[in-house]
């Protein structure tokens, strides 16, 4: 063998209205045959209407070590929800 | 890191799975826990791919249309949950390849019950009924395990496995009904099937060296002797509707325990198989190793005409 054939994420929408989400991953020659191969492994049911795949490589990813200053840092910002704010009893359709 | 880093890691690490976080493919995770997963999984895709084998064997000699489409179907299914299987693993820093190899060494295993032969057509219906009843008790569990990639792997395969079950047990149930020939052949299968499906269910309790920790991680929720249990249970009423009779004279229906007792398993029969000599170990090896060597002049011409045409649309572009 003298070269693998190259790692895809595979996305499907499973039906108009919706995004497309992460199904899984497999290996083919190009993105042609990745979709081919996408449309069978994890479509065999009709779970989608349009696939996207892309070489995994092109991901870049967040590393899980740097989630504090991430994420947590929106913890303690409470005045980003309305539950914040301080309304009078009888005020309507706020 | 320090060895008492390491050791708080490990124990913000256990209280995650404690909560039933999910542990996702960058996540800290101990090494044990990265090995074993690679061995469990991997092992679990071996086994969806040697499980073609038995069954292909029958796809082309199967009795109608209606039984060939949906044999077809189970075992493309199959393929499906091994592709499924070995790229949640590869998630853990494994190659596909080193995969392949351990599997074509021998180095890693495979679920001993396809190195059984499928001798007659009812033999499908046997496998489809035990074999993969077996194998849904094993896996409805996995599908709540702390892995993230596997879990959700185990969601899919799970879904397309009931069909798997009822189309065996509809093949089994029309020749259980059919000539008294065709009765002997569904009662010859399952005389050959029971026992092993039952050794499917891994070894007994106190010989399986991986239980403790593997509950810990959510990697297994009940033991090998509950699973069996929980599957003769269920079984035996099949049996008894479609009027075959389980090969084993001392099963018995416990009022106090609510279970059947049944008797004892043959576990040398499973080391043997396990260790390789079971009836077509050899035989699943060499297709399979096979079809992996005279497959790669085709995986070769894909990936040469896939470099072949980017660099086409390359000198385009320029």
């Amino acid at each position: 063998m003298k070269k693998n054939w190259p790692l895809w994420e595979v996305f499907v929408r499973s039906k108009n209205g919706l995004e497309h989400r992460h199904f899984g991953s497999l290996h083919a020659a190009d993105a042609e045959m990745a979709l081919e191969n996408a449309r069978d492994v994890y479509t065999r049911r009709n779970e989608g209407v349009s696939i996207w795949v892309v070489e995994s490589k092109n991901i870049a990813a967040s590393n899980p070590l740097n989630n504090g200053e991430l994420f947590e840092p929106a913890q303690d910002k409470v005045y980003r929800h309305p539950t914040f704010y301080d309304l009078p009893d009888d005020i309507k359709h706020m | 890191m320090s060895e008492e880093q390491i050791k708080n890691l490990e124990v913000q690490f256990n209280a995650r799975i404690e909560r039933d976080e999910k542990i996702e493919p960058k996540d800290w995770m101990p090494e044990k826990y990265r090995k074993t997963h690679i061995r469990q999984m991997s092992q679990h895709a071996h086994s969806e791919i040697v499980g073609m084998l038995p069954e292909g064997n029958w796809i082309s000699r199967a009795p109608s249309l209606r039984r060939k489409v949906a044999l077809l179907a189970k075992v493309q299914d199959e393929a499906g949950h091994g592709l499924y299987l070995y790229s949640a693993t590869e998630t853990l820093g494994i190659s596909r390849e080193e995969m392949y190899e351990q599997l074509h060494t021998g180095k890693a295993k495979y679920s001993s019950i396809f190195n059984y032969p499928t001798l007659t057509w009812a033999d499908m219906g046997a496998i489809g009924w035990l074999v993969d009843g077996a194998a849904i008790i094993n896996q409805v569990p996995l599908c709540n395990t702390s892995y993230g990639p596997y879990a959700r792997a185990m969601i899919r395969v799970c879904k397309e496995e009931s069909f798997h079950q009822r189309q065996g047990f509809e093949i089994m149930m029309k020749l259980a009904k059919g000539t008294s020939e065709q009765k002997d052949l569904a009662q010859d299968a399952l005389n050959r099937w029971w026992w092993p499906s039952l050794m499917m269910l891994g070894p007994k309790d106190e010989e399986s060296v991986h239980t403790e920790q593997s509950m810990k991680w959510k990697l297994k929720r009940k033991s090998n002797d509950d699973l069996r249990q929980q599957f003769i249970d269920q079984t035996v009423p099949q049996a008894d509707l479609i009027g075959l009779t389980i090969p084993d004279p001392e099963l018995k229906w416990n009022k106090e325990r609510g279970s059947y007792d049944f008797g004892p398993i043959n576990w040398d029969e499973f080391w043997q198989v396990v260790k390789g000599h079971g009836p077509c170990n050899k035989e699943r090896m060499k297709a399979r190793v096979g079809a992996w060597k005279e497959g790669e002049w085709v995986r070769d011409a894909a990936m040469a005409y896939a470099e072949k045409q980017a660099t086409k649309n390359l000198n385009k572009a320029v």
